[in-house]
């Protein structure tokens, strides 16, 4: 392997990295917040992309029904838990939140997409769809078991991961799709071409990360995200609720993860199941992090990239089995770094 | 119900289970086929998962190992599937004793992330190795063969299959209610309890281990000859969480809730192919995904505990039959009455920059009850910790019985004779009080994986179910040996766990803050059980938080105070002295 190619793979990995990097600080920030270990954030990144490539081709993307049914579902459990604990007087409410603004958001687009607009508006309504679906999955499918094992979560989230990939499939199709760039630009930095899609992407990954610690540090907000991750009995004490706190860390990282799909659909071929991959290699990266730390887990994303290009060009068809049988030696070296406490199986 | 009952339905099970291929179509019968070797990895998760607390996302790939091992035997090299049946699962043994050695020791999450990942990489092996035929797979593997007979039809191989599935039943079952089964079981719940009893917990986890992948390699072998042909995809992560479900939906810890489980799992998802094109269609293999992962997400939501649990439940109780006398396990010679039994000799630990036991010596002779008493934050619990093998001393040594255990690990002082109790009571809840006294007897008797499984060990058996209800009516609960532990109050639960220490025969006693939470009435109690003990002339080390109960019962007392021993003497002594008082109750003005 020349200079050159270790640079042209060096750069590569770290687009790819930085992609990564985006979900795994959306897996960190989710699992602080509400302990569930949300596989199927790849998911939500695959799914953005083949909404995007909808939007392009002017079509109604699935991912508006697939809004529309979730957003149904939410309303009626809310509506029975709220009678059924004997607070009608809050109908309204959960009605406005989890009934007319995903629709409204579904509306909107709907007539948007008459006008035909510029890439930049379709961007926004992609990522505009996609929002809502990890909030309506979290009252869904995790909220009556928020207080489970982190063993029962990761469970019902795996399990929550391939019922998206069966809905991708049929809102979707098996088709792939690639989007057209975002940029024509290019550069050369010492002799290696650079494209305006890597510039972007790693400035992206940069933007957000910095935007989120900004949030973390500076807004009310998100201190009570963090209290909330550091204590879910203590912040409730403090009048936080963790329910909102968790919707707001879904939010946040949809936003994450919907953006890595808008930056991922020019550069590689993205299919209804791709999100799976996307999404535990984010993981590993999160890992590497313990789970806990965000600048650990972009760190660790961008290092699985530029292990996943160097080991692509070595051999193609084993990348995967390479990446992830590293994740064993990360595993335990975590496990070895980080204080354990017993903790007690439920029986 | 009786034993009587039990064997009746078990017989009637196993006569319906050999009836159904002369009365059922060749299609049911081909899905039996895949229930019982479906069946056979849902057990090994039950041990694995529910029994043991080590959530699996990877069995899928055992099954493969030993379905790729098999068919690399018998279709591409020409020899006998029972050839391959050894590779196969000798091959899945060892990959599972060494992906258990290396992952093992991650705790919780950590543990069933590992399985994700090795589950994954070995997945997608199958599929990019070249000798294994990629994603085309491996066909026309060889049917087995016994002699001439070959079984080529469903209903040949259907009884090979069902004659396992029923064997690895009864084996299991007798495991399960043996010594090792016992330690296996203790294992949900934490790694101190089983470690305090000298059971080393990572070998019965490993050992748990392989067992679920065995059972795996047994179904990958049924597979391949069943299927006579073999692609990546099933053993493919889907397929590793499929497994889990079965396990989960049939009842995890229960082994007959594996095959309950694979039976209504493989049932569900035949009736899922043949309705849902009727809603929808076109779309129904999508659908199909969709609504299985519903269906078992909505199960984890409001059925966690399993279906044969859930039936169990509603079925009259096993009626047990109190233990009867045994020949005693032997005992070990216990030191004669006064003679130095455990000294230590300058011990410090440290956490980081607070010193939490400070150059603290003592000794402890034989007969006699000590009591290491101090205010909050002296350090008590801490010392207590170095003793037992739970944290290592920094600097100093401790000796018991003239051994040096200062570097020992928990089961191995354990095994050494200190048996402990603990402060926040560790019992295991849903078994009964009888088998967790017998867990006490665990370093005392030898019976193995083997001799568990194939009942050879009824001997040590009925002798260590005989001396766990002597013990417990030695503390006074030997009305109801069959009760659930989690079912008694917690007086009686911190008397249980002594009941525990003692059926490990242990030469020093060692209670953490045994009267904490109690009942004015309750401490009365221990404290007549504690001097009817020290009668049998058993050594006993109490760290006791509550003075008027230690005063009243103790022969000697060692004072902490900020990690430093202030004084040492009998009861009287230590009442009176100047610096106890003004540790205890503020500086005299």
């Amino acid at each position: 392997m020349t200079s050159d190619i270790a640079a042209i793979l060096g750069i590569d990995g770290i687009a790819t990295g930085a992609v990564y990097a985006l979900v795994a600080i959306g897996t960190v920030l989710i699992f602080t917040v509400t302990r569930v270990i949300f596989i199927p954030f790849g998911d939500i990144a695959a799914l953005t992309a083949l909404t995007l490539a909808a939007l392009d081709a002017k079509r109604f993307p699935g991912t508006g029904a697939l809004v529309v049914i979730l957003a149904c579902l939410a309303t009626l459990i809310e509506i029975i838990s709220l009678l059924r604990a004997g607070e009608p007087r809050l109908l309204p409410r959960a009605l406005a939140f989890y009934l007319v603004l995903p629709l409204a958001v579904v509306g909107a687009a709907w007539l948007t997409m008459r006008l035909d607009p510029p890439l930049a508006v379709r961007l926004v309504l992609a990522l505009m769809l996609i929002m809502p679906i990890s909030p309506l999955l979290d009252r869904i499918v995790f909220r009556p078991i928020a207080d489970g094992t982190v063993l029962l979560l990761l469970t019902v989230s795996v399990a929550l991961h391939f019922a998206l990939v069966g809905l991708g499939l049929l809102f979707f199709g098996p088709e792939g799709v690639r989007t057209e760039p975002l940029t024509s630009f290019s550069m050369e930095l010492a002799g290696v071409l650079i494209s305006g899609q890597t510039l972007l992407i790693v400035i992206a990954a940069l933007v957000f990360s910095g935007l989120l610690y900004l949030f973390f540090d500076f807004t009310l907000v998100g201190k009570s995200l963090r209290a909330t991750a550091v204590n879910r009995t203590g912040s409730r004490l403090m009048g936080i609720r963790p329910a909102r706190a968790g919707t707001i860390a879904y939010l946040l990282g949809s936003l994450m993860a919907g953006v890595s799909g808008i930056l991922i659909a020019p550069v590689n071929t993205v299919f209804y199941d791709s999100g799976f991959l996307i999404g535990l290699k984010a993981f590993v990266g999160a890992i590497v992090g313990g789970m806990t730390s965000y600048p650990g887990a972009a760190i660790g994303a961008v290092g699985v990239g530029i292990l996943e290009s160097f080991a692509s060009f070595e051999s193609s068809a084993l990348k995967d089995v390479i990446v992830f049988s590293l994740l064993i030696p990360i595993l335990i070296w975590r496990s070895l770094a980080s204080l354990h406490s017993e903790e007690e199986i439920e029986e | 119900m009786t034993r009587a009952q039990i064997q009746l339905a078990a017989l009637a099970a196993v006569v319906c289970l050999a009836v159904a291929p002369f009365v059922l179509s060749p299609f049911s019968i081909t899905l039996m086929n895949y229930i019982g070797i479906y069946s056979l990895v849902a057990i090994g998760l039950a041990l694995l998962t529910g029994v043991g607390g080590i959530v699996s996302f990877g069995q899928a790939a055992f099954v493969g190992v030993a379905a790729y091992a098999t068919a690399w035997i018998s279709a591409l090299n020409g020899y006998s599937p029972w050839l391959g049946l050894l590779f196969g699962v000798a091959l899945t043994c060892s990959v599972a004793a060494i992906l258990g050695v290396v992952t093992l020791r991650l705790q919780g999450h950590f543990l069933s992330l590992s399985t994700v990942a090795w589950g994954l990489a070995i997945g997608f092996l199958f599929g990019n190795v070249e000798g294994l035929g990629r994603f085309n797979g491996i066909a026309s593997i060889p049917p087995i063969s016994f002699g001439p007979y070959a079984l080529v039809t469903s209903s040949q191989i259907y009884f090979l299959i069902w004659g396992i599935v029923a064997v690895v039943l009864v084996l299991g079952y007798n495991m399960l209610d043996s010594r090792l089964g016992r330690a296996m079981r203790a294992l949900r719940g934490g790694n101190t309890l089983v470690e305090s009893l000298g059971i080393n917990a990572f070998r019965i986890k490993l050992a748990t281990f392989v067992i679920a992948a065995f059972l795996a390699s047994l179904s990958g072998w049924l597979y391949a000859h069943l299927s006579r042909f073999i692609s990546p995809g099933p053993f493919d992560a889907g397929m590793g969480i499929e497994y889990l479900m079965m396990s989960m939906v049939g009842g995890a810890g229960s082994l007959l809730g594996g095959v309950v489980g694979a039976a209504i799992v493989t049932l569900l998802k035949n009736s899922v192919q043949d309705y849902l094109p009727l809603i929808a269609k076109g779309a129904s293999g999508q659908l199909e995904i969709v609504a299985f992962s519903a269906l078992f997400i909505l199960f984890l939501q409001w059925a966690r505990q399993g279906i044969v649990p859930f039936v169990a439940h509603y079925l009259p109780k096993a009626k047990r039959e109190r233990p009867q006398p045994a020949p005693p396990l032997p005992r070990r010679s216990q030191p004669a009455p006064g003679e130095l039994l455990l000294k230590v000799d300058g011990a410090e630990r440290r956490f980081g920059g607070l010193v939490a036991v400070n150059n603290v010596s003592f000794e402890v002779r034989s007969g006699e009850i000590l009591a290491v008493i101090g205010p909050n934050g002296a350090g008590k619990s801490t010392m207590f910790n170095c003793l037992t093998g739970a944290l290592r001393v920094n600097k100093g040594e401790i000796v018991f019985a003239g051994r040096p255990i200062t570097r020992d690990a928990q089961s191995r002082i354990a095994k050494a004779g200190i048996a402990r109790t603990f402060q926040h009571v560790k019992l295991r809840p849903r078994m009964s009080l009888l088998e967790n006294v017998m867990l006490g007897t665990y370093a005392r008797t030898r019976t193995g994986l083997f001799a568990g499984a194939f009942r050879l060990n009824q001997r040590e058996e009925a002798s260590a179910r005989h001396e766990a209800l002597m013990q417990l009516e030695r503390v006074g609960l030997g009305d109801k040996p069959f009760e659930l532990a989690g079912n008694l109050p917690l007086g009686n639960q911190r008397i249980l766990e002594i009941a525990r220490a003692l059926a490990a025969d242990p030469a020093l006693l060692v209670l953490d803050e045994p009267a904490a939470g109690l009942r004015r009435q309750e401490k009365l109690r221990l404290a007549e059980l504690l001097r009817s003990l020290r009668a049998d002339h058993l050594t006993i080390l109490i760290v006791e938080h509550d003075m008027e109960f230690v005063m009243s019962l103790v022969d000697r007392i060692v004072v902490l105070d900020f990690g430093s021993k202030l004084c040492e003497g009998p009861p009287s002594a230590i009442r009176s002295d100047e610096r106890v008082q003004e540790a205890y109750l503020g500086g005299v003005a």
